[in-house]
Parts: structure tokens; sequence; C-alpha cells
């Protein structure tokens, strides 16, 4: 039997020692093929008596089948390092850049729009739109603001000329998105109108707004935010919180200070200014006034459908290109609207 | 609204630093914009008296002088100082003092020792003036701190007044204010009216009491016109931003900054008979103060006498019959005229006045008599005169009312959303100056004549909210009834295309609304754009109908900035003239998609080999923004565009779009240097997305065949696609394009267009015969429609 085991050592080392497939297949004929000394000893089976013959042909198949799983193992060893050769040559630089478009980006004012949508449509607002060239009737008049009221004269009006040349004293462009407050309501009002109950109308309004006023800090158009909130239990108490909570969670910063401080606005009453002082960073403690708000005016609840006994409701309006600049630390408005790649590449 | 802070003070003076003060005011809703001091910091200075002057031995223009500060010995100080005199009064900056800039040390000038420094004004940071010594006044108190005898430690606050605070444009308002806030009380000098002493009048005619329903005048003979105005009331108007011009003219509009009464001075010598308030006739003429002629519109109410117009009411004073340093007799006004005749006037004129911004506001209706006998006094007491009586004239009707508002408790906490006790919003009430009477649920408040802004109960609300304090009402959570919104699945938002349209490598720009008129006709062939009245600029004259020019001026702008490769899109309105076509009649107003690129394909890249961006590339992206909706393309023109490269987007029939290169006359004319590929888009168009429709997934083989056809150089893909897929039997699944080819092995003119055909039923597998049969039948409609021919 010694024989044996030698024989499978000595072909297990002729397997290990053929580094390429035909050696191997060489080595393999020399233990295993016709003339192969396994071959011969099981051809030499017959001679031995046959009580003997039994023991040793066992002996001889395990033998063979040792040699033959060597085989296999080092055919698949072979086979493997010769792939991993052939895959060694088709390295790439994996450092090259890839192909294809890159992306391109939002604009700076559009992303703060987006997550204010966002923010106001987790508390159940909904988002309205308006006309740019609005009906003076809804810039002013239905926003408790008449004729010669000297509120106007806080908005520097931008008007149309008709075909006859003349001023449209009918139509302007919109100086802020309040005009769609007044919308929202009268699409709402009329939508309930026969119903048993009307549910609470909770909208924001973002839009371009148009000012005759151009210079660091002031473009003739920029962008604005309107929200308002109508039902029958709205206080200025939840103005305040609502508004708090916003800016926070738009800038991120729990502990911002938001103070409301009493103002004028003719569709609010009482109004207040929003100043907000962030706790760090290069405006650290500097007071800047960030939004208006008020309780909404009877008068324009009234032109809006709803009796204001049986309805109060919170306003707010808010400037996303300040907030925008705020929040990226922009220093110059005037770059939102100069289309210049430098500066929008920078934002996604 | 600018003051002086310790004239505020000497009103009502509660224990609070400036800070504290102005921290206090602006969360009442006086917003401090600016608190700055009158004078910068020094010390060491006080009064002296120059007792003697001699010419220095060494110098011609120094002078030696002895001045006495107050101490024991009189100090000797060297001066250069022209006017430097003896018995003059000066401020003295004494050894060890620290002026802006400097420190005051024992020196030698000129080999005499000066123990001290004589100082102009401007040493002292008080104006510019260096012509001379500061003179101080002769009872100045020799040796007082200077910043004590010329209240340099005042400050100048300028609050930020909203259109209803009429009330607050003046110093007694602003007291008033304060008072209310800290409860420490007023303290307003005392008006005694002057005793009369000639019986000389004007009478005084109401013409138009709509435009003026009270108006108070008063004769004063015999005044000084030259005498200076004292010390202490030219610091407080030019402290309130009033420059001091003569004592006459000062005092009606100190009288103004403290009580808010704006006051006219005339000449009285200048006047014939009565004073009449009355409209224009027609043409009628007057030259003001500021030497603007006006024609005042006849609604605009005049101050005449029987001969002439005077001034234009509450607004401006005419120039002929002002006051001048001849002048002897005075005739003073104090009129009410409301703000609805004042209001926009001046504006309309292109300006405003102190007396225009106050009666357009709201002044005190019952404040007129009191201010001519507070000037009248302040006039006697400095320049002399014999005052007449003071003559009123007064429309009753025409006042305004000061009708009474019920004030519900409960109205209180539902609007506020807290509960204030009764006696606190009582006493709250009162301190403002309201009668207050108790109602059963609430209050009955009549408001006073000075506040025009208390009309309904949400006024009372806030002025309780202020005086509360904005910071005490809680900030609180809301509770609502929540109700789902609508979230429809054929609808996508506008924020989703953005990013897809962003994802496809493009940036976002905002570009103006109103655009130059030349943009209009060059990429919208409009000559007749939406005008501004008052654009900002020519350039920025008309609305836009097309974003198209936005995006080209986004290009040349970047071009310039030697950037080239330049992707961009934009949504935002476009306006035309239109009759019934929106919310705003006579405008349509769409929002639209635009987008241009330029320049490579895609950024330098060593895997692509460059080329230019073109129209099939933007076809791309328009396609895979509609998709899953197939958007149709049809040759078309373009006022814009290209006129062989350009197409019109078709959504069912309907055009929805463009796309095409830009023309290059534009492409030269706006110097873009390559030609952009442009497209634009109705919003509302690619918001749509279908709704899936589903359909049975075969199990049954794909066939898939070729058909190479031979047509036509001029034949457009689309119609033979089109027909190819119309005329194929419901198992072909799909016809697709995948090869056009022109060259070599065709006839000049002609071109190989090669079509994979997919077939496969849902039901079985299908036989040869029957695809056989498919691809004939194509064959024979490309044949018969299109003059195609099987590629041989």
């Amino acid at each position: 039997m010694d024989n044996l085991d030698q024989l499978v050592a000595s072909a297990t080392a002729d397997f290990a020692a053929a580094t390429e497939p035909a050696k191997l297949e060489d080595a393999k004929a020399r233990y295993l093929g016709k003339e192969g000394s396994l071959t011969a000893l099981l051809k030499g089976l017959g001679k031995l008596p046959p009580d003997e013959r039994k023991t040793a042909g066992a002996a001889i198949n395990v033998a063979k089948e040792c040699i033959e799983s060597a085989l296999a193992t080092r055919r698949e060893a072979l086979k493997n390092a010769q792939l991993e050769a052939q895959l060694a040559t088709e390295a790439l630089d994996v450092t090259l850049p890839g192909r294809g478009l890159p992306r391109g980006g939002l604009h700076p004012v559009t992303i703060s729009l987006d997550r204010i949508e966002q923010l106001f449509r987790s508390i159940g607002f909904d988002v309205a739109d308006g006309p740019e060239i609005e009906t003076d009737w809804h810039n002013f008049t239905a926003l408790n603001t008449p004729e010669n009221h000297p509120a106007r004269s806080m908005h520097d009006t931008f008007y149309l000329l008709g075909e006859d040349g003349k001023v449209h004293d009918d139509v302007l462009l919109r100086t802020h998105t309040s005009p769609v407050q007044i919308r929202a309501m009268l699409a709402h009002t009329e939508r309930y109108r026969d119903a048993l109950t009307m549910p609470e109308l909770r909208v924001i309004c973002p839009g371009r707004v148009y000012r005759v006023d151009s210079d660091a800090t002031h473009s003739p158009m920029f962008h604005q935010v309107e929200g308002l909130w109508v039902g029958e239990t709205v206080s200025f108490a939840d103005l305040k919180g609502v508004v708090a909570d916003f800016l926070r969670r738009f800038f991120e910063s729990d502990d911002m200070k938001v103070r409301f401080r009493p103002s004028f606005f003719p569709f609010t009453e009482p109004s207040a200014e929003i100043d907000v002082a962030f706790m760090s960073g290069a405006l650290e403690g500097r007071w800047l006034e960030i939004a208006g708000c008020g309780m909404v005016h009877p008068n324009v609840l009234r032109f809006g459908g709803f009796d204001p006994e049986k309805y109060t409701g919170f306003a707010f309006g808010m400037g996303p290109d300040r907030l925008t600049m705020l929040r990226y630390g922009i220093n110059d408005l005037r770059l939102f609207f100069e289309g210049d790649l430098r500066f929008l590449s920078q934002f996604h | 609204m600018q003051f002086s802070e310790s004239w505020l003070r000497s009103l009502c003076n509660p224990a609070l630093s400036n800070e504290e003060l102005c921290h206090l005011l602006t969360m009442a809703g006086l917003e401090v914009e600016e608190n700055e001091p009158v004078a910068p910091e020094f010390a060491g200075v006080v009064v002296a008296h120059v007792l003697s002057v001699e010419k220095h031995p060494d110098a011609d223009k120094l002078k030696l002088c002895s001045v006495d500060v107050g101490e024991a010995a009189p100090l000797q100080i060297v001066c250069g100082a022209p006017n430097v005199a003896a018995g003059m009064k000066v401020p003295c900056a004494r050894v060890g003092a620290t002026l802006p800039g400097i420190e005051i040390k024992k020196a030698k000038v000129r080999g005499i020792e000066s123990h001290g420094m004589l100082c102009s004004a401007r040493e002292l940071g008080l104006s510019e003036d260096h012509a001379g010594l500061l003179p101080l006044a002769a009872d100045a108190i020799v040796g007082e701190d200077i910043r004590k005898h010329l209240d340099l430690d005042d400050r100048k606050i300028t609050i930020k007044l909203t259109p209803n605070r009429a009330d607050c444009l003046s110093l007694l308002g602003v007291a008033r204010e304060l008072s209310a806030l800290t409860g420490v009380p007023l303290n307003v000098p005392a008006i005694n009216p002057a005793a009369t002493v000639i019986d000389d009048q004007r009478a005084i005619r109401l013409d138009a009491p709509a435009s003026c329903s009270r108006y108070c005048g008063r004769i004063i003979r015999g005044v000084n016109a030259n005498a200076p105005t004292p010390e202490w009331m030219k610091r407080r108007i030019e402290r309130s931003g009033i420059r001091s011009i003569s004592f006459l003219v000062d005092v009606t509009n100190y009288v103004m900054l403290e009580i808010g009464q704006p006051l006219h001075a005339f000449d009285d010598a200048e006047l014939a008979g009565a004073i009449h308030v009355r409209l224009p006739t027609p043409g009628e003429k007057l030259l003001l103060l500021n030497e603007q002629a006006v024609v005042p519109g006849p609604d605009t109410a005049l101050i005449a006498d029987d001969e002439k117009p005077l001034a234009m009411a509450g607004i401006m004073g005419g120039e002929h019959s002002g006051i001048t340093n001849t002048t002897r007799d005075l005739f003073l006004e104090s009129a009410f005229f409301p703000p609805a005749a004042i209001a926009g006037k001046a504006r309309a004129l292109g300006f405003s006045s102190d007396a225009s911004h106050r009666y357009e506001r709201g002044v005190d209706f019952e404040l007129q008599r009191r201010a001519i006998e507070r000037a009248t006094q302040l006039v006697l007491e400095t320049c002399g005169g014999r005052p007449g009586p003071v003559v009123e004239a007064v429309a009753p009707e025409h006042l305004p009312q000061r009708r009474p508002v019920t004030l519900r408790i409960a109205r209180v906490a539902r609007v506020l959303g807290i509960t204030l006790p009764e006696e606190r919003i009582e006493a709250m009430l009162k301190s403002l100056s309201l009668q207050v009477e108790r109602l059963a649920e609430g209050f009955r408040v009549t408001p006073p004549s000075f506040r025009f802004d208390i009309e309904i109960e949400e006024d009372l609300i806030e002025e309780i909210a202020r005086l509360h304090g904005y910071d005490s009402i809680p900030s609180a959570p809301p509770v609502a009834r929540m109700a789902m919104m609508p979230a429809g699945e054929s609808q996508k938002s506008a924020m989703a295309l953005r990013r897809q349209v962003a994802e496809r490598d493009f940036h976002e720009v905002v570009t103006y609304s109103f655009v130059e008129a030349a943009w209009e006709t060059d990429f919208a062939a409009n000559a007749a754009p939406v005008v501004l009245a008052n654009p900002i600029a020519s350039q920025m004259g008309v609305m836009r109908s097309t974003l198209i020019g936005g995006l080209v001026g986004t290009l040349a702008a970047n071009r310039k900035r030697q950037i080239e490769r330049v992707r961009v899109f934009e949504i935002g309105r476009c306006f035309r003239r239109e009759a019934g076509a929106g919310p705003v009649d006579g405008f349509a107003q769409p929002l639209r998609l635009g987008a241009l690129a330029a320049g490579p394909a895609q950024p330098e890249q060593w895997g692509v080999p460059s080329r230019r961006v073109d129209f099939y590339d933007l076809k791309a992206d328009v396609e895979a923004l509609f998709a899953p909706r197939r958007v149709e393309f049809a040759k078309a023109a373009h006022p814009a565009l290209h006129p062989a490269r350009c197409a019109e987007l078709r959504l069912d029939g309907v055009g929805v779009g463009y796309i095409g290169e830009l023309h290059p006359r534009w492409a030269q004319k706006y110097e873009l240097g390559t030609v952009p590929v442009v497209f634009e888009v109705e919003l509302s168009a690619m918001l749509v997305t279908p709704f899936p429709a589903y359909a049975e997934v075969s199990r049954f083989p794909v066939v898939v065949r070729d058909l190479a056809l031979v047509a036509p150089q001029s034949q457009a893909l689309g119609p033979l696609l089109a027909g190819l897929k119309a005329a194929a039997p419901a198992i072909v699944r799909d016809v697709a394009l995948f090869d056009v080819y022109s060259g070599k092995g065709l006839a000049e003119g002609e071109k190989s267009l090669a079509f994979r055909i997919v077939m496969q039923d849902t039901q079985r597998t299908l036989e040869d015969a029957e695809v056989d049969a498919v691809i004939a039948d194509l064959l024979a409609v490309a044949r018969r429609d299109f003059s195609a021919s099987l590629r041989g």
C-alpha cells in the first residue's frame, strides 16, 4: 500500500509542478494515461489471486480518485491564474473622468422657494399662483388701499400704456404677491358658498413682483412669498408660532432669535414687521428685517368673501431673495438676475 | 421724523438709557432707524473768558491770551485764531483734555508756554467751521463743561414712522407715546393766550370748506425780523433736521416740530384785504417758495387775498408773500386741511414738504388756536411785536368726526390669542388719551382728535397688542382641522420639471420680464408689445412675449465672460394683449419654459469627440421632458429661428411651442459667436403626464425583421414612420429607425432608411408566413405613399 501513497504524493507533486495546461496534461498521462502507472496497476489486478483482488482494487480506486481530484484542483487553479493574467492586461485608468452630460442646477431663489413650499406644505398649506399684470383692484383696492391712500406711496408702481398710448389706470405690474390672497379667498369662498361648513384656507403664493427701484439692494423685479391662513379660530399667537417656526426651519437654526414689532400695512391689523438675529456667523446678533405680517384686515376678509365676525386670519409676506442671500451669504441682489454661470453653477 | 433726544426728554423723561428708550420706541412701532450723537466724544473742554490778548513776541500771527477758566489764576494760552478778542467767551481745552484725534498737553509755542487750546467748532467735531474760535453766549458760565453748556451729550434720533402714525410727527406726539408706554407723566410747556394789543385783523373766508375746515389767523405788528434765533431753539430744530433760516421762520418750524401743527408766516404788508381759502380759477398760476411755477389742479385749494393767490394750501407758500428780513408786520396762519384735500398733491408736483407730509397723514384738528398762541408767545419773547386778535373761521361739518368704536373683550382674546384682564385693557386705552366708557361686554372708545387711525375694533386691538408688547404674546403652535391635499398622478409640478431640466445639464436663470423693444421685434416679430408707462430704463421698456430674448441675453453676457459652453433655462411668464385670455382681461400671461444651449455638446472630454450642440441634442431633451408623451415635430417658421432648422412642437396636433437654431442674423447681431439652439414651450403642456395604461405582457417569442428602404432625399422621416405605423397590424410592437444613409451605392438624391420591425403576439407564436406578409404590406405602403423602394 505504501506504493500507492507514494504514487499519489508523486502525482500531486507533478501536477503542482506543471505551470501550464499542456504540462499538466503530460503529467496526467504519466499516471492516468494508457501507459500511466496507475493504469498499469489496474491492469496488474488480474494477476492477483481473487481473494486479494478485491482489496487491492479498492485501494487502487481510492488512489485514483485522489489523483483525479488533485488534477481537477490543479486545472481549476491554472485556469484562474490564466484568467487573472488576462484581466490584468485589461486595466482601466479609473481616475479618468466619466462620459456623458454633467448636471445643471436650479436658481438659488428657486431652491429657497422649493424649501418654503415644502415647509408650508408639511403643515397643510397649498400653493397658489396669480397674474403678474394685475388689476388695480386686486393689487390695492381690495387690499384696503384706496386711491390716494398714503400707503400707495410706499410702492412705486409700474403702469402700462394702452394701445392708444394712454396710461392704463386699471391694470399694473403687481407690486406684491398679496393680490393672490384676494384671488385665493374669492376662489375658496365661492367654492364653498353653498356648503354647510367651509374648511380653513391655508395657502402660500410665491412669485415675481415689480417696483420702480434699482440699486444694490433693490431690483425692479424681485420675488415674494405671501402666506394666508383664514379660519374660525386663527389668532395673532398662531401667526407668531407659524412664522417663527418657519424661519427657524428654513435657516435650520433652532437658536435663531425672532421678534415681532408693530408696524403698518393697510391690509393687516394688527400688523408686524419680523426681525431675525442669527446667533453665529458674520451677521451674529444683528436684527435683520425679514418679513411683514399681521391679522387680515376685516375689510380685506370682506373683499375676499369672508364674514369677519365669523372668520379671522393672518397673512405674511417675505422676500425669498433676501432669505436666499442670508442663507448662502450672497451680498449682491443683482447677481440673481444677471445669469452669470460662474455664480449659478454654485447651486444645484 | 428726526428729533433731539434731550428735547423729547424735556417733555417726558422716563428713567431709561438712550438704548433702552430707542428699543422701547422700536418695539412699540416707532422704529428707531438712526440714533447718533450730536458731537463726538471729547472731555476736558470748558467755557473760558478771554481776559486779554497780546501779540506773540516772535510770531506775527500768534497771540498770547490770558484766559479765565474758573480757576484761581488765569491761564496763559497761545492762540492763532483770527477772531480771538478780549472779552469773548470761547471753548477752552485744558491741559489733559482729549479732543477728537488729539490730547492737549502743556507746550511751548515759539518759546512761550501755552496751558491749553482755545477751540473752533471743527476742533470739537461740531461742524466744519474752522474760520475762528467758536464764540459762546455772553452769559455762559465760566468754567462750565462745554458739553453741558451746549448740551452736547444729546443725540439725534430718527424714527421711521408708518403712515398711520401722523400723531407722532411731533415731539409732543412721541412724548405722548412714551408716556403711555412708561407711565411717566407728560410735561408740556404751558401755552398762555397772548394779550391782544391791537385790533388789526383780517377777515377769513372758507370758500372751499371741504379743503379747509379750520383757519386761524393773527396779525403781529412791529416785529424785529432781524432778531437772532435763540441758541436753544436753533439747537433743537437743527438737531431735528431742519435748517435754521431766520427767527420768524424758525418759530413756525419750532412749533410744528414741538406740537405738530404746520404754520405759515406771511408778510402782512404784502396782503390785500381778506384771506380766502378757495379753489383756483381756471389757468391760475402761482410761483412757489421753491421757485417752481405751478398751475394748481382744480381740486387744489389756494390761500389767497382779495387780489391774488398767496400759497398752495397746506403744501407750500408762495414766493412773494413770505417774510423777509425787512418784514415788520406778520400774518400768522394756523389751519387744518383734511388729509383727502392734500393727499398726493405734493407728490404729483414732484416734491414733499413738511407741511404736506403732515397734512396728508392727519394733523390734530383741534390744535390750530393753541399753535398760533404758542408761536405768538415765542415771537413776543424774542423779537417783540404787538399782537392782534386770533381770527378763527371754521366749517364744523367738514371737520373730521371721532366716532366711538366698540371693543369687545372676547374679540381681543380671539384676535390676539391671549386673555387680558378688563382693567388692564381699560388702563391701556386711557393711557393713549382715548375716552373709555364701560359696556356690558367691553368698552365704547372714542379716539382723540390727534388720532386718525382708530376707526374699527381691530385698530383698538392693535393698540392693546402694542402696549402689551408683541413680545409678550406667546408663539403658539397652531391647532387646525387637517385634510389631505389632492396629489394627482397625471399632474407634474413645475418644481419637478425644473429638476428634470436641471438633470439634463441646464442651469436655471431668472431674467427680467421687461425687455428692450428690439428683442420683441427680433425674437417674436412683435411690433405692438405691452409697453410700460414708466420703465426704469429704456432697455427695460416692454413686457416680453417670449423667453428667447432673456436666454439670448444670458448667452451674450456669459460669452463676454469667456464662457463658451452655455446651457440655460427659465420658467416665467410671457405677456401679450388678448381679450378674455386669463384672470386679467385684455392680457394673456402664460407661463413658459424656455431653454438655450450653445457651444460644445459636452464639456471637453477625453472619451468623446468634440462637437457643437445641435438641433437633435435639444430635440432629445424636449422628447425626454415630455416622455412618456410623444411630442410631434413639424417643420415650421419662427421669427427668432433659422428658417430651415425650426420645428413646431405639437401634442395631439395642437401647437405647444417651438424648437430650432437661432437665426444666424440674430447670432451675428447679438455677437453670440456660435449659433445656439433654443426651445420654448407652454408650461401647462409639460405638466400633464398620462396615467399609465396597462397592456398584457406577452409570453410568446419576439420576431425581429429589418426593412431597408430607399427614398428621395427630401422625404422627411416623420410622415413615413407615421405611415408605416398606421399601416402595421396589432402584432407589430415597434417600428424603429436604426440607420440613415446616403452616398456610395445609392443614386444622387436618394437616401436609405433602415427600420427594425418588432413583432409579437400575446396569444401564440407567430408563423413565418404572417411575418413575411406584414413586411410585404409595409413595403407596399412605403412604395405607394412615399415613393420608396426596397433597398437591393
